[in-house]
């Protein structure tokens, strides 16, 4: 089944093209990258997917279910960790995650909590106010937040960002515990090599276009980005 | 239903979490109270003519900080775009920040009668009525706030924004709620009080119900 179909995808800011007639699919069950400069439209691509924001021209269907008839059931089956964390932050780390169970009807007790932010290193800082915590915390309990939704589709915008080396290692254990669950990911990402280890497919934009879609191994560089500096190995 | 009451439950820890802001808000409305006295001056008469409009004018200038202040803490970590993203319905969204709102308001509205009586010598013996109409002009001012707070809180100028949508929209909130609340005061020789308070319900009502069919279309893209 194809977990994302993308076709002529446009999108615009004002009077500045965002995305130009962006087509790709990505099966399900993939771990996918797109890359690109900065402004290349990559957190947009993610934003339309996950119906943050919608095509100006173009149609996209999410697991077989189009993201502008089907918007709600396209979001049930999706999950979005963006440049913006979606927290609250004068909640507590557990309040947070509880408040997603609570409105997805999952399980809200506080072990099941805890044992979420187990999994992101975040145990001991349950009871914390999210106002209290650094940006590599903040997104280590957004990644907990996404995966608490236990969707089938997740879009990550730049997910090693502002963590530290276990930051790196922890999301890259998380990504393949996902692709062993089945779920598909799509993220973004200046970590082209990083990247290249672990996903399957690759999508390279620039200035809005799609200039490449397909296997990692044959992806070429990012205009701009030299695959042998440690900006590119991101390591 | 679920989701209504998980987004009121939200919205009220938010607010008992920003507990202090709330004191400065009553701090603000007391304050608007001390200086509207000074412009009549020490003429108790007139004073007690209009204690009741002042206490609507800062109950309102009051809830502009209120209410804008309630969607501060959404827009931070786009924390609403988060619960949209769930799904969860806009309308449930509303009607939880609009209730937490509603209940801050009264809340405010409350806390400031003793002011008033204080400062203007203006009591009443019916105090069951006055906060019936405390409650239902608290109702018509939250809902549209909530629904207008909501759509600046995207724009830079949210300060001026807020105010500038919101004021001629409760216009008749804001004259039922002062005549209802003078009658209570100054008496009420005609019996009109009924139909003050029923205008006050119906704007109440109105606002209500437009608020949840908008306010889908004013958050999403």
């Amino acid at each position: 089944m194809i977990a994302v179909a993308a076709a002529g995808i446009c999108r615009r800011y004002g009077r500045r093209w965002a995305l130009i007639d962006v087509s790709f699919d990505i099966p399900e069950g993939s771990l996918a990258m797109v890359t690109g400069r900065n402004g290349s439209g990559k957190s947009t691509l993610l934003r339309v997917l996950a119906t943050a924001i919608r095509a100006d021209r173009g149609s996209v269907a999410i697991l077989g279910h189009d993201a502008r008839a089907e918007r709600d059931t396209v979001r049930e089956r999706t999950a979005l960790l963006g440049h913006r964390t979606h927290l609250y932050e004068p909640l507590t780390a557990l309040e947070n995650l509880a408040l997603v169970a609570r409105f997805l009807g999952g399980d809200g007790r506080r072990s099941a909590l805890l044992a979420r932010l187990e999994e992101v290193g975040l145990a001991d800082r349950g009871d914390d106010v999210v106002q209290t915590f650094s940006a590599g915390m903040r997104q280590r309990l957004a990644l907990a937040r996404v995966l608490q939704q236990q969707p089938r589709l997740i879009l990550l915008d730049e997910p090693y960002g502002h963590l530290d080396p276990p930051g790196f290692l922890l999301v890259d254990g998380l990504l393949q515990t996902l692709r062993k669950q089945g779920s598909t990911v799509l993220m973004a990402t200046h970590l082209v090599n990083r990247g290249r280890r672990i996903c399957d497919l690759g999508l390279v934009l620039e200035a809005g276009r799609l200039v490449f879609a397909g296997a990692t191994a044959e992806m070429p560089e990012p205009a701009g980005v030299d695959a042998t500096t440690p900006f590119a190995e991101g390591a | 239903m679920n989701a209504l009451f998980a987004a009121l439950r939200k919205d009220l820890l938010l607010q008992w979490r920003g507990r202090a802001q709330l004191i400065a808000i009553f701090a603000f409305g007391a304050a608007a109270l001390l200086l509207f006295s000074f412009a009549i001056g020490p003429d108790s008469q007139s004073l007690r003519q209009h204690a009741a409009g002042f206490l609507w004018l800062g109950l309102l200038l009051a809830s502009t900080l209120s209410l804008a202040e309630s969607f501060e803490r959404e827009m931070e970590e786009q924390a609403l775009e988060g619960l949209l993203l769930l799904p969860v319905s806009a309308r449930a969204l509303y009607y939880g920040k609009s209730i937490a709102n509603w209940a801050h308001l009264t809340l405010l509205g409350v806390a400031l009668v003793p002011v008033m009586v204080v400062l203007y010598d203006a009591g009443t013996l019916r105090l069951l009525s006055l906060f019936g109409v405390i409650l239902l002009g608290s109702a018509g001012l939250s809902a549209p706030g909530t629904l207008y707070a909501a759509m600046t809180s995207q724009t830079r100028a949210r300060q001026t924004l807020l105010p500038l949508l919101l004021f001629p929209l409760v216009v008749p909130v804001l004259l039922a709620a002062v005549k209802a609340t003078s009658l209570l005061i100054l008496g009420d020789p005609m019996g009109q009080f009924r139909p003050w308070i029923t205008l006050l319900a119906v704007f109440a009502v109105l606002h209500w119900s437009l608020g949840g069919l908008l306010f889908g279309r004013v958050v999403e893209d």
